[in-house]
């Protein structure tokens, strides 16, 4: 069905520990990994899915390592490799950092934890915050408090743990929209969608049973209500505590949090999303010479909101050098290792517009190799604002020893991470320089 | 977060106090110092000692020759250690399996223990020594844990049974595990039921006749209620139960798609996928006319998209299943081109595959944007992902009639850049634009020849020749270019020089006065100097046509071609729909059915969609033609499998774009028509034709004397054929000839002949669609009356491309058992009403009964012969075959091939009496008895059955069979 066994390996394909749990594929069948994944790398045609006679390796990368998993079977591959991911999850949160030295430092840890997470192929509990009341780190003595398998792990409610206590109950709800855009060279935008997050820092006792409400369209078609701004969602994708039939039928977001930190629903707007960050460009260069480059940046926000942190990533060739800045606000530097010519602005006001000019050198010899050219990329963020209108109208929280606890909320909108707001520009290739005022 | 903290003061004190330093202790006599240390005094020496035979264990030391004194630090109360010595068991049991049983009693005693984690950590453990001696030392702990009071402890049980399963299966059965996993799927815990299911999924996986997952309603309302309860992993292995199941109607399948749906929301990519599946495989079923079924389409779209913001290898899985959809269901995504557009810092596998979708899902409306957005794909700097980018612009081309137009000119921008492998991949995709738009794009053929010297890649050469060959007239230096490429014709590859030689036969043909010298050269070139077999043959044959008769010649080699579909890589229907069974697997990611790569799963039952259920209304509603593209039973009205065929002279051997997946079932293995062959040219070839086969295929090919029905393979002839060459069928069902049930006068030029064939226990309708009119038809439907066996079509009837006149198309249709009843005289009688844009038209047919015998006919012996005195003598009927030369054994297995299966042979007195059952597939049996005497030509058969009526139709197939 799914894993025969898995493995983390360093980078060099040496095997850092191992978990067997079919016996169905040969353990030394692992050697094979890496070759094939340099032959594919050779190739430039890398694949998550490759196979060597029988057996077929599932991986993904985090940070120096491979995590495999090997099978004979068809198994089902994208369970396989949420599986993975959540390893990472599990391991990241145990120890901070999920790395070579980590894996060493912590291997009977990492032992009991792959005994844990699978069985003989099936994922088992891997809510890392549950797994935690019964793996620790210290070897475990066996008091008579310890001698019970935490209830939660077998419960329907398996992310969260009966009589947690706090003195004052409150949840943080952060609203977080990220945008994904596209713009032609010619101006045009090609695509642009918005992928909402809600997170919840939840601090509140007992097991209460949470309510969420949203200026959700269907939502208050189903009810009848037209108050005020809606927002359509085109999908939404729910924590695991989320009830979906409640949601399926009546759209209404009815949950058991888990304590503390945790994502508690997706979603993504396919609305047509005006660029909030413009970008224009000018990038000319003068082969054998230098390349000049001018960027305008245009605030198409509200007034009374800031952008912070914008970071607007101009590609240079790679063999470009001694570069020349002058902006009208902010700071720019040259990423030679990341071919970038990077423009900070702390603090970008809306209505209003930035202009950065740069020039770099070029070698008399060109470079024969044919550079991509990728998009000019913008990060920022703005606070106290979400760009698709997406309100929370309340937050009903319900426990049966009826204490007040107070939902507080935040908003933010932003690009970078995942997300990107991506701009093409036409280079133009000049035999002889032209000069601007 | 106190652990988290003591985790970094650990790291701050340095290595010392984690658990790295396990690892360097390296020096001599390593093993024996551990020995002292685990049989020491003082626990914590001995945990750490064992800790240290773990670490030497994880880099790959040898350390077996320790088991007994591990092992004997298994009876322990702490925890952490007894988990590290069942780790080392777990590894080094098989190896010492005589010490092994030595753990057997710590594991007993454990399973017992008072605290559930213990006893869970012991079933699970044991599960995995695999060592078969003291697996049935475990039978009974496992059956005390199976029935635990802690749920943690049963969930793990249940596992449990599948790995002992696994090692033994015969004692799972015999201690009757598997009822006892059966009732935890009613367990009260939705974990115990989750792992329950999985634990019996994988048996059921690896033992298919078990039969062990009877799902029923009331089991899959079980399922379905612990879904809304149990972990993520435990949907999906519910989820992944459930697609096993085929609902009784459309009612119960609509009314558990309505259960799954909410599963499309979850956070997890791997439940959205196996949600996807069982809705995919279910909305089979339901009437397309019903307001949920476009619900439920409108509802699968936008997970499916969200898919793609998930992590690049769930993205990858997820594209590679979107691709089987989109061939499967157009219109989910007919409106989200955009969100396949590629992203610059896509890994390269994800990038492949959204432009994959992106021309599938190209159409005349987005054709612009997808257009613009191919064009800038073409100027990155991936090398592979450029190339397909290109070609994909050509593709559209082929696909978007209206665009091809932009398309070419976008290209001969392309070619402008003067980039090697752009140019290349241009010119191989321009050549198919010629081929699907003749007469139309060749004022860019000068700008091609200009890059003639560019060219280094073996197909591009070829496309190149190809294209100077095809137009050979309108280039003035036509002679001189393909001279120039003469020169080196043994270092050409195989493809360039087969496509040189038709192309300077073209030129000769066209322009015979200037060119004798260069076709002579090229001739003796392929036949004398050349030692591959292709080249050499092909060089043959136009050596011979072009001495023989010039004209026919020229009828044979520049003769019109078909032209190419857009459609050349779909995945053919039945695999198609197989993978769609398989949604999120391995083999929906390599496009492959299991039995390709799983090895001991080649007699697995191939999964298959369900069939419509529906009371068999309007299976023709006018817009399901009109929906297009969708191909789920018809093969593409254009065959590429074919083509090649008929190719191999036509010189179209060039690689059809990029076909994946198998070539479609050779329906009446389309060879082209053998027949057209004609006395003349058989002759001409003397006795080469049985030398050759693909000669014999190509000569098959020539197409002057029909060029309209090329891509109507014809049946009859073929056969024989083949039994002449002697490569003889697989045996098979009997399937009988084609023959003209709807003559095209009495059809307004609609001439229909078919047959039926039972193929893979599908009941197929085999239709041959003629247009003698003088107009184009479309809109075909087809309809049932009501018959004695509830034959309906299980699906619309696939004709997606209009029906030119002349033209003829081959669609199979396949049918199902489900639909209204009412008895026929004759009993086999079927009236057919066939809709098109002009007209109904009527007609009434009769298929051999055998069509009905499903695949499961073989009775018992003990229950055949009571079956036999059971049913009274008046249902006895007894007929004669006469003139059958076949021996009892072969009548017997060609008999079988029909499903008719013979249960006993009897020798009495030089007679032999052969005892067979079939089972109709409303579930009639019949049974037989049939003698057959050495020597004598004439069999007799007795039928009897407890619907006597049907004995007369059966004696006939029995006829047929034999004789055929």
């Amino acid at each position: 069905m799914s894993a025969s066994a898995v493995f983390v390996l360093d980078l060099k394909g040496k095997v850092l520990i191992c978990r067997n749990y079919k016996g169905d594929v040969d353990m030394a069948e692992i050697d094979h990994f890496l070759p094939l994944l340099m032959t594919q790398e050779e190739e430039g045609l890398t694949c998550p899915i490759m196979s060597h006679g029988n057996v077929h390796f599932l991986w993904i990368k985090h940070t120096n390592l491979y995590l495999v998993a090997t099978t004979n079977k068809n198994s089902n591959a994208s369970l396989v490799y949420a599986f993975l991911y959540k390893v990472v999850e599990v391991f990241t949160e145990y120890f901070t950092e999920l790395e070579e030295e980590s894996i060493q430092d912590n291997f009977v840890v990492v032992y009991e934890l792959l005994d844990e997470l699978m069985d003989f192929g099936f994922p088992q509990t891997t809510d890392s915050k549950i797994l935690q009341e019964y793996i620790t780190q210290e070897g475990t003595k066996l008091e008579v408090a310890k001698t019970k398998v935490p209830t939660t792990v077998t419960n329907a409610v398996s992310w969260r743990s009966e009589g947690i206590k706090y003195k004052k109950n409150e949840v943080f709800i952060d609203v977080i929209e990220s945008i994904n855009l596209l713009v032609n060279a010619n101006g045009s935008v090609m695509s642009s969608d918005i992928v909402g997050t809600v997170k919840l820092k939840t601090m509140l006792s007992g097991m209460p049973e949470l309510r969420l409400g949203l200026n959700d369209r269907a939502l208050f078609a189903l009810t009848g209500r037209d108050k005020g701004k809606t927002v359509t969602m085109e999908d939404v994708k729910f924590h695991q505590c989320v009830r979906l039939s409640r949601f399926e039928s009546d759209r209404t977001i009815s949950f058991i949090p888990p304590d503390g930190e945790s994502e508690l629903m997706s979603y993504r707007i396919n609305t047509h999303v005006k660029p909030l960050i413009w970008i224009e460009s000018v990038i000319e260069k003068f082969s054998h010479s230098r390349v000049e480059i001018m960027v305008k940046a245009k605030g198409q926000f509200k007034k009374q909101s800031v952008a912070n942190n914008v970071e607007v990533r101009v590609p240079v060739p790679s063999d470009a050098d001694s570069p020349k800045f002058k902006t009208s606000t902010g700071h720019a530097k040259y990423v030679p290792e990341k071919n970038l010519a990077v423009w900070t602005i702390k603090s970008f006001p809306g209505g209003k517009e930035f202009l950065m000019r740069a020039s770099f050198g070029l070698p008399s010899v060109e470079n024969d190799e044919m550079e991509g050219k990728p998009p000019i990329t913008v990060n920022f963020e703005i606070p106290y604002f979400t760009v698709s209108g997406i309100q929370v109208r309340y937050m009903k929280i319900i426990e049966k020893s009826g204490y007040q606890a107070l939902p507080w909320v935040r908003y933010i909108t932003q690009s970078g991470g995942r997300t990107a707001m991506l701009f093409r520009y036409s280079l133009y290739s000049k035999k002889r320089p032209i000069i601007y005022s | 977060m106190e652990w988290a903290n003591q985790l970094c003061e650990n790291r701050q004190f340095g290595s010392k106090m984690t658990d790295s330093k396990y690892f360097t202790t390296t020096k001599k006599g390593e093993i024996f110092e551990l020995k002292a240390e685990l049989n020491s005094d003082k626990k914590e020496k001995k945990k750490e000692a064992v800790k240290k035979v773990i670490a030497s264990m994880t880099v790959g030391k040898d350390v077996s020759a320790l088991f007994p004194d591990v092992v004997n630090c298994m009876q322990t109360d702490n925890l952490e250690l007894k988990k590290l010595v069942y780790l080392y068991l777990m590894n080094y049991a098989k190896s010492q399996p005589d010490m092994a049983i030595m753990a057997v009693n710590t594991f007993v005693k454990d399973c017992e223990d008072a605290n559930p984690l213990i006893r869970a950590l012991a079933v699970r453990t044991m599960g995995c020594i695999r060592v078969d001696k003291i697996t049935e030392y475990l039978c009974e702990p496992l059956r005390k844990c199976l029935k635990d009071e802690d749920p943690y402890v049963r969930k793990t049980a249940a596992v449990c049974v599948a790995k002992l399963h696994d090692i033994n299966a015969q004692l799972v059965e015999d201690q009757g595990f598997l009822d006892t996993l059966k009732d935890l799927i009613s367990d009260s815990n939705p974990m115990v039921v989750a792992n329950a299911v999985a634990a019996l999924s994988e048996i059921a996986e690896s033992h298919p006749n078990s039969n062990l997952l009877d799902l029923n309603p009331q089991s899959i309302n079980k399922l379905l209620t612990a879904l809304n309860e149990c972990t993520e992993w435990g949907q999906i292995f519910i989820l992944d139960c459930l697609a096993n199941y085929t609902p009784r109607d459309d009612r119960e399948s609509q009314s558990i798609c309505e259960r799954v749906t909410p599963r499309l929301s979850h956070a997890n990519s791997a439940v959205v996928l196996s949600a996807v599946k069982v809705l995919m495989k279910f909305m089979e079923m339901l009437p397309k006319d019903l307001d949920y079924y476009s619900t439920l389409l409108k509802k699968l779209a936008p997970p499916l998209v969200t898919l793609l913001s998930a992590e690049p290898e769930l993205q990858y899985v997820a594209l590679r299943n979107i691709n089987l959809i989109v061939q499967k269901r157009p219109e989910i995504l007919k409106h989200e081109m955009k969100v396949f557009f590629v992203k610059y810092n896509d890994p390269i596998y994800v990038k492949l595959e959204k432009l994959d979708i992106m021309i599938r899902l190209a159409s005349q409306a987005n054709i612009a944007q997808v257009l613009a957005e191919l064009k800038e794909y073409a100027t990155e700097v991936d090398v592979d992902f450029v190339r397909k980018a290109v070609r994909a612009i050509g593709r559209c081309a082929i696909k978007v009639e209206q665009s091809a137009e932009r398309c070419v000119s976008t290209l001969l921008d392309l070619i402008q850049t003067k980039v090697n492998y752009v140019v290349q991949e241009a010119i191989v995709v321009i050549k198919d634009i010629f081929r699907k738009y003749p007469n139309k794009y060749e004022s860019v053929i000068a700008t091609l020849c200009e890059n003639l010297d560019s060219l280094d890649e073996p197909e591009a050469r070829a496309a190149m020749i190809w294209i100077v060959g095809e137009y050979a007239e309108r280039i003035d230096n036509a002679d001189e270019l393909l001279e120039s490429f003469l020169e080196g014709f043994h270092d050409e590859s195989t493809q360039v020089q087969l496509q040189l030689l038709t192309a300077i036969v073209k030129l000769f043909l066209k322009k015979p006065t200037e060119t004798q010298e260069l076709v002579q050269q090229v001739l003796s070139l392929a036949t004398q100097d050349s030692d591959n077999p292709d080249l050499r043959d092909r060089g043959y044959i136009y050596w011979r046509l072009l001495s023989t008769d010039p004209v026919a010649a020229k009828e044979v080699v520049l003769a019109e071609k078909p032209l190419i579909s857009e459609e050349t890589d779909l995945i053919e229907p039945t695999l198609l729909e197989e993978l769609i069974c398989h949604i999120g697997t391995l083999a929906s990611v390599y496009h492959k059915p299991p039995s390709a790569f799983v090895e001991g799963s080649r007699g697995v039952m191939h999964k298959r969609l369900p069939a419509r259920t529906g009371s068999g209304e309007s299976t023709e509603s006018p817009d399901v033609g009109a929906a297009g593209g969708s191909a789920p039973e018809a093969a593409p009205s254009i065959i590429p499998s074919q083509g090649d065929l008929l190719g191999d002279l036509l010189n179209l051997d060039m690689a059809p774009p990029t076909t994946s997946g198998p070539p479609p079932p050779s329906t009446g293995m389309q060879m082209g028509g053998m027949d057209l062959l004609g006395g003349g040219l058989d002759s001409l070839l003397g006795g080469d034709i049985g030398g050759s086969p693909a000669m014999g295929a190509g000569f098959g090919a020539a197409p002057a004397v029909m060029p309209a029905s090329l891509n109507a393979p014809v049946g009859g002839g073929l056969g024989d054929l083949f039994d002449l060459g002697g490569v003889g069928m697989p045996m098979g069902a009997y399937i009988p000839p084609k023959i003209v049930w709807l003559p095209a006068m009495k059809a307004k030029g609609l001439e229909i002949s078919g047959t039926f064939a039972r193929r893979a226990g599908v009941i197929q309708m085999e239709l041959i669609l003629t247009n003698k009119a003088m107009s184009v038809m479309t809109d075909f439907a087809i309809q049932f009356n009501r018959n004695s066996f509830g034959l309906a079509p299980a699906g619309p009837l696939q004709v997606l491309t209009p029906l030119g006149p002349n033209q003829t198309i081959e669609v199979s249709l396949p049918l199902s058992t489900v639909g209204p009843v009412m008895k026929m005289d004759p009993l086999n009688n079927l009236q057919v009403a066939v809709k098109n844009n002009i007209d109904v038209f009527y007609f009434s047919c009769q298929y051999p009964i055998s069509m009905l015998f499903v695949e499961d006919g073989k009775m018992e012996r003990q229950v055949f012969l009571a079956t036999w005195k059971d049913i009274p003598n008046d249902n006895e009927s007894q007929f004669q075959i006469k003139d059958c030369h076949l021996n009892s054994d072969a009548a017997s297995s060609k008999l079988q091939g029909s499903n008719i299966f013979t249960i006993a042979k009897r020798t009495v007195e030089g007679q032999d009496m052969l005892y067979m059952s079939i089972k109709l597939s409303n579930g009639i049996w019949v049974l037989a008895e049939l003698r057959v005497q050495a020597g004598n030509p004439n069999y007799t058969i007795s039928l009897k059955c407890r619907a006597p009526e049907v004995s007369q139709c059966v004696f006939q197939c029995y006829e047929a069979v034999l004789k055929n």
